[in-house]
């Protein structure tokens, strides 16, 4: 190459751009035409007053107008279930974060069969959503369902709970009553069970990229288990605990399938997604529904900017 | 829940086993005193609790996976009897279930045998129009400089952690706009919307790590960019591309959401994921049958993960990892 003229470079260039160009086009233009595009035109559609009756006779951009903002902004359900999204994706963020953590940890140390272990550990999240939503529904029913049935045979519960419909229970705690949403804190503990595994094949990942000299030292100058912990493992952890935060923060936040298969978004449930999904589906309120969807993908742009801004993505190893 | 959750954070392990056991270089440990030192007291907590929270941990993973498969195989009469029996007697076993299950609809089964057959041609047609895109896509990205390199890998990125929920409103209105909610190369058009790009990523981090330097050989040995891609990458790439490969297969098999937009009012062309779904709320149906139809949907996933577990956890990474 480097014997090349610079007349004969500049022609490889262009044959090397013209290639990659074409080799990308494909992928490119699907990308463009059912993702970037229909994103584009969610924008249109929420600014119009269209219902899915009139699909057929409207044509694809009508007359704009604020009102589906001013009915979305001024209804008392899409505050609260804002909230109950917070909520919702980052109790679920945390739990699955923490507990993901504890699987790392617990299984750091070699034994006979911790492949087989890890493995197993990582179904419930390839495992297909609407059989582990189905049978948890099942293990979950006040009928028949085996949690249940032990609560009330073994643990002496006075009734079955019905965790799925029942927006609040009351628990006894010290004495005081105390209500606890229940519908939401079961629809939080699925997204546990269902997203640990990411956050724990990460967490595993990045353990073992720890140099062992380090702790071996800690070990020496006579730190506890917990204090290495603390002061040498957690600091090499951190980096990619924030970028997990924010990934599964983004996809809790966003969360669809899970919430609308256990509870249908009833019982105080009643995250945004699936709220978008109903003014679209039910209702056939296009506009409402883009509008609402809007909120969501706002929300979404503010943590990806934040997550490429923070060059943290090359942390995860 | 409780009942159901983990026992308790542990304290974090050791990497070379408890102190006491010599695993380290104990050569430069000092004697330790039998006392009960904090360290030792650690320690000694650490290796009781250790076992139990892996147990707990096992058990709150799988148990909903045993239920499953434990359900599907008793009898509906004898569940309603005894729901808290997780051994059951060997006579309320049952495969009637499975046969309800796969059975036609005309012969009064809930014919997933046909859905199977949708999910399989969606999930395969998934598979290789996403690696017909993705494979010269990833390379265009990984080998070779054009105009506009970077700003194509950020769109792929922003695609990636875009929710499909988002896209649900302007699809489903284009679709049906133009009639063509039903059609299901216009879902596999979606479905390979939503993976091409995480394909990408992976492929081309694989890419990344083969060296240029032979397929510069190979150019100097007079073989064109193609013969190159063909003969000497995409064969070096094959692990990569193999478990991409199952990787898009298990999204698109799994997926609920563009299944219920697009195929719900037409039963025959459901998915298995879908038929599922829909019959989940009906009476009609017992819960056990559709217990059966669960382990249907679940277990060629499991089969395929195990199968290709040691690959996948790389792509599964890998495909998060995003370069």
């Amino acid at each position: 190459m480097s014997a090349s003229t610079g007349v004969r470079r500049g022609g490889l260039r262009r044959a090397e751009a013209r290639a990659g160009l074409l080799l990308i086009s494909p992928t490119f233009l699907v990308v463009l035409a059912l993702v970037v595009l229909p994103v584009l035109w969610t924008v249109a559609l929420a600014f119009q007053e269209l219902r899915l009756i009139q699909l057929s006779t409207a044509g694809l951009f009508g007359e704009y107008t604020l009102e589906n903002f001013e009915e979305v902004f001024t209804s008392s359900g899409f505050w609260g279930s804002l909230a109950t999204t917070l909520v919702y994706a980052t109790l679920g963020t945390g739990s699955a974060i923490g507990l993901g953590l504890v699987a790392a940890l617990a299984l750091r140390q070699g034994f006979r069969g911790r492949a087989l272990v890890r493995a197993s550990m990582l179904l419930p999240y390839v495992a297909p959503v609407v059989a582990a939503t189905f049978v948890w529904g099942v293990m979950l029913n006040p009928q028949f369902g085996v949690v249940n049935a032990v609560g009330t045979g073994l643990l002496g519960w006075e009734e079955p709970v019905a965790f799925l419909s029942q927006r609040t229970s009351e628990v006894s705690l010290l004495g005081l009553e105390v209500g606890v949403p229940t519908a939401l804190l079961t629809v939080v503990v699925f997204e546990m069970w269902r997203s640990f595994p990411f956050a724990f094949l990460f967490l595993t990942a990045r353990l073992q990229a720890v140099p062992g000299t380090l702790e071996e030292a800690g070990r020496v100058d006579g730190a506890t288990p917990t204090q290495r912990f603390r002061h040498i493992l957690l600091p090499q952890l951190l980096p990619t605990i924030a970028v997990l935060a924010l990934l599964r923060f983004i996809w809790t936040f966003n969360n669809f399938d899970d919430i609308y298969l256990l509870t249908g978004g009833a019982a105080g449930t009643d995250v945004v997604s699936v709220r978008v999904f109903d003014y679209l589906v039910a209702r056939g309120d296009v506009g409402a529904a883009s509008a609402q969807a809007l909120v969501l993908a706002a929300v979404l742009a503010v943590l990806v900017v934040i997550y490429l801004r923070s060059g943290a993505k090359e942390e995860v190893a | 829940m409780a009942d159901l959750a983990p026992a308790r954070p542990a304290p974090p392990a050791p990497s070379g086993g408890p102190p006491a056991v010599s695993s380290g270089s104990p050569g430069r440990r000092g004697p330790r005193p039998r006392r009960w030192t904090r360290d030792a007291v650690e320690n000694r907590a650490i290796a009781v609790l250790r076992p139990l929270v892996i147990a707990a941990l096992l058990a709150f993973t799988l148990f909903p996976f045993y239920y499953m498969a434990l359900l599907s195989v008793r009898d509906l009469s004898a569940l309603v009897a005894a729901p808290a029996r997780l051994l059951p007697a060997l006579s309320e076993l049952t495969v009637a279930t499975y046969a309800d299950v796969l059975a036609p609809t005309a012969e009064g089964g809930q014919g997933f045998l046909r859905l199977i057959a949708n999910s399989g041609v969606i999930a395969l047609g998934t598979v290789a129009l996403t690696l017909l895109f993705a494979i010269p896509g990833a390379y265009a990205v990984s080998r070779l400089r054009f105009p506009g390199r970077r700003h194509v890998d950020a769109l792929f990125l922003a695609v990636y952690l875009f929710p499909s929920i988002l896209l649900a409103v302007p699809l489903f209105v284009f679709f049906t706009r133009a009639g063509l909610r039903g059609a299901l190369g216009a879902l596999l058009l979606v479905y390979v919307s939503q993976t091409v790009a995480v394909s990408i990523y992976v492929l081309r981090n694989y890419f990344a790590t083969i060296p240029a330097s032979v397929e510069e050989a190979a150019a100097i040995d007079g073989a064109s960019r193609w013969v190159t891609l063909r003969r000497i990458t995409l064969p070096l790439a094959a692990p990569a591309i193999v478990s991409n490969a199952l990787f898009v297969f298990m999204i698109a098999w799994n997926e609920f959401l563009f299944a219920l937009l697009f195929l719900v009012e037409d039963r025959p062309r459901w998915t298995v994921s879908l038929g599922l779904s829909q019959l989940a709320g009906s009476i009609e149906v017992p819960t056990t049958v559709l217990m059966a139809g669960s382990v249907i949907l679940t277990l060629p996933i499991v089969v395929l993960f195990f199968a290709s577990e040691r690959l996948l956890t790389g792509g599964l990474t890998a495909g998060a990892e995003k370069g």
